[in-house]
């Protein structure tokens, strides 16, 4: 009934839309994989069970909360509603300090005690979590 | 009085479009002949722009803190380099930046293009101006570089001190080159498709453009990733951060449009691949701006933030969008007039499996950056998508990328059939027992690496072979092909062979690694120009003996008083030596990183070398005019 040529297009166009929803498929479900969620401490306190996904928490770090040893570096992040217990060894971004917003990426032990993988540096020194803008502004 | 000059130069400007819209319409109808008027015109608007731009340079190097852009963004103690390229080191001024750009290739552009017809030649000015007028309205309106402050403030709030780099200063310049320059592919593309004037010799003549835009993205690409090597003392380069995505993206779009306009060049098939691949182009350059001036992004590299400023771009590009795609469906003749058979095996089908290996890519990374956003929309849920989802999805199909990369410039136009396959398997093999020998040596995830590692030899391998096989024909196709093998071997081997120590030492502390001791020995104080500089000396003291002495600086910059790292890197062929330290307010630990980054600068290099094959390409060219 149809010419080949036809039949061929249509093969062919066929084909790609296969491939482009498995392709799509894919990136979606290796997204779900992949990403990882942003959580305040308030965020954190909420929680039902504790996650053994990777997760970034973020906040300010609290005021005379730092501990540094050889080995590691604690510290307190609070968004001035909660608090949670920040354990790390690794690098230390320009940006950290007392007072100031921090973003660190890790595993949750407890409700209360976070294990940091990664902190990450803001560029920008006026930078702060929107969380702990909202907090503050709350106040 | 530099300010005002800049502001009222940027009216002009403004004003001028209309006369150069005004005249090219007419001359459009009229003569025959193209109107030198308008060349003349559109001098005059790049002259406006360039009076406007060295207005706001001028403001910058005087510190003159009534302009409202120079108190944001500089400070009297800043080294005179730094407060140059602060002009572009901000919002206001990289817009200023972009309509200097603007003009100027628009300019070129009509010098450039004496042998096209005039029809093209105006209706390619009519759309560049649009975009120009655009960008003036977004200037003027919502980021004008020239607001007064009164009463005048005595200082600025200064440069933040990581801006304060050479790699950055002239990484913004570069990039909008190859950002703005996809600008007039745009609008070059959309008036050809409106005449209908796609032919062989339009693909030859706006392949050049297309190079020259790309090799300019390739080069601020690796400035910046030079520089997010060195500065942020991460010791990566490329963090698939969204900033860094959305300059990748188009750099995609724009290599794959490239290959098609050389198929273009020879047999006049793939239009629609060429008008689709320009418009996104230059949509994904503009939604870079957009993305990084609007604070959309949550990226660690985001300095400027304005909503406002934001939705503007976010309008206008999708009216340009709008038309675009309003020409390409009304206008646009799809080739199949003749009928033309892609055969398995030939140079259009390897170049067509490219682009949708290509397009694959650039979707994963489109997806992996704006879906974060769009959920954030959504369900108000933060999420950031990190260098696994990138990993997961890009490398697997590297594997086919690259043997078709290596293979397809074998192949003949239309038809052909692989000649000398005994050389090709050969060098498979040959590859293959390579990598198995490497990989066996090193001791990695065995399976994973050689299946990965095969692929980039091979194409290095054959590639190599070609240069001394002296197909000079091919060479800036051979040189990039080959660069970017290079890349890719470079970058498995630094991914595999890299370590690193992180550790807290107070000064005088050794720390004993695996292979080596790393000594803190002191650490001085120096005063400069606007920081204070504190230079470590560590002694890293290796297994078989030799001592490397290093030495990190951290900078406590007056103004914004941020502290910055330096980190020192001693560099040879092999490796590079890492090292950086931070220090903690009110703790007497130093933070230390100290890493051996294998073929680092391979990695430099190989970017060098793809963009020096696209400046082969041009050059050979003019040459051969």
């Amino acid at each position: 009934m149809y010419g080949r040529k036809v039949k061929l297009r249509f093969y062919f166009i066929f084909i790609i839309l296969i491939i482009l929803s498995l392709s799509v498929f894919l990136i979606l479900k290796s997204l779900e994989e992949n990403v990882v969620y942003f959580q305040s401490p308030t965020e954190v306190k909420a929680l039902v069970e504790i996650d053994k996904k990777k997760i970034r928490i973020g906040g300010m770090v609290k005021k005379d909360s730092i501990l540094m040893r050889e080995e590691e570096l604690k510290f307190i992040v609070t968004d001035f509603k909660n608090e949670i217990n920040v354990v790390y060894s690794g690098l230390i971004p320009n940006l950290f300090a007392e007072g100031k917003g921090v973003v660190a990426e890790g595993f949750l032990k407890d409700k209360s005690l976070f294990l940091a993988t990664k902190i990450l540096a803001k560029h920008d020194e006026n930078y702060m979590p929107p969380e702990v803008k909202a907090a503050l502004e709350e106040k | 009085m530099a300010s005002l000059i800049g502001f009222y130069s940027l009216i002009f400007g403004f004003c001028l479009s209309f006369f150069i819209i005004f005249f090219s319409i007419r001359n459009y109808k009229d003569s025959n002949n193209f109107d030198t008027k308008i060349i003349s015109l559109t001098f005059l608007q790049l002259f406006f722009v360039i009076v406007s731009f060295f207005g706001l340079i001028f403001s910058f190097v005087t510190s003159d803190f009534s302009n409202e852009t120079v108190f944001n963004h500089s400070h009297s103690t800043k080294p005179l380099f730094y407060k140059i390229s602060g002009t572009w080191g901000n919002h206001e001024g990289s817009l200023l930046l972009w309509l200097l750009v603007l003009t100027l290739f628009i300019f070129l552009f009509l010098i450039r293009s004496k042998d096209q017809t005039k029809q093209y030649r105006v209706l390619t000015l009519l759309f560049q101006e649009i975009i120009i007028i655009g960008f003036f309205i977004f200037v003027i309106k919502t980021s004008s570089p020239f607001n007064y402050i009164f009463p005048v403030p005595d200082e600025g709030l200064g440069l933040n001190p990581i801006l304060q780099d050479p790699a950055l200063a002239i990484h913004p310049p570069i990039l909008y080159l190859g950002y703005v320059g996809s600008s007039i592919i745009f609008s070059s593309t959309l008036s050809a498709v409106s005449l209908g004037y796609m032919s062989k010799g339009w693909a030859s003549h706006i392949k050049q453009w297309i190079l020259t835009s790309w090799i300019f993205l390739t080069l601020g690409i690796l400035l910046g990733s030079i520089w997010a090597y060195y500065e942020l003392g991460w010791g990566g380069f490329w963090f698939w951060d969204p900033v860094e995505n959305v300059s990748l993206m188009p750099w995609l779009a724009l290599t794959t449009l490239f290959h098609c306009v050389l198929v273009l060049e020879k047999k006049l098939i793939l239009t629609s691949w060429v008008v689709v691949l320009s418009i996104s182009t230059f949509a994904l350059s503009m939604c870079g701006t957009f993305l990084v001036r609007s604070g959309i992004l949550n990226s660690v590299h985001t300095f400027a933030n304005d909503p406002e400023r934001g939705l503007f771009i976010l309008i206008f590009l999708f009216c340009l969008i709008f038309l675009s795609l309003f020409i390409f469906f009304f206008f646009h003749k799809p080739e199949n007039k003749i009928n033309y058979n892609f055969f398995l095996l030939s140079k259009e089908t390897s170049i067509l499996v490219n682009n949708w290996f290509m397009m694959y890519f650039l979707i994963v990374v489109l997806i992996g950056t704006i879906y974060p956003i769009f959920l954030e929309v959504i369900s108000s849920q933060k999420i950031s998508v990190g260098p696994p989802f990138y990993n997961k999805l890009i490398i697997p199909f590297l594997i086919p990328f690259l043997l078709a990369m290596a293979l397809g410039p074998k192949l003949e136009w239309i038809k052909s059939k692989l000649e000398n396959k005994i050389y090709l398997i050969l060098f498979f093999v040959l590859s293959l027992f390579l990598s198995i020998f490497i990989i066996k040596i090193l001791g990695t995830n065995f399976l994973f690496n050689t299946i990965l590692i095969t692929p980039a030899f091979y194409l290095f391998l054959i590639t190599i072979r070609d240069f001394v096989s002296m197909k000079l024909k091919n060479l800036s196709q051979n040189i990039a092909h080959f660069g970017f093998s290079l890349l890719i071997l470079s970058i498995l081997f630094n991914n595999i062979l890299s370590t690193e120590t992180i550790t807290n030492l107070k000064v005088g502390e050794t720390f004993q690694a695996k292979n080596y001791k790393i000594n803190f020995e002191s650490i001085d104080q120096e005063e400069r120009q606007n920081f204070q500089s504190f230079i470590a000396k560590f002694n890293i003291e290796n297994s078989d003996g030799s001592i490397e002495i290093l030495k990190p600086e951290l900078r406590v910059y007056n103004q914004p008083n941020i502290i910055t790292s330096e980190a020192d890197i001693k560099t040879n062929l092999l490796r590079d030596k890492f090292i950086t330290i931070n220090v903690v307010q009110n703790q007497e630990y130093f933070n230390v990183r100290y890493q051996i980054k294998p073929l680092m600068i391979w990695i430099w290099l190989s970017v060098l070398l793809i963009s020096l094959g696209g400046l082969t390409s041009l050059i050979k060219k003019k040459y051969e005019k």
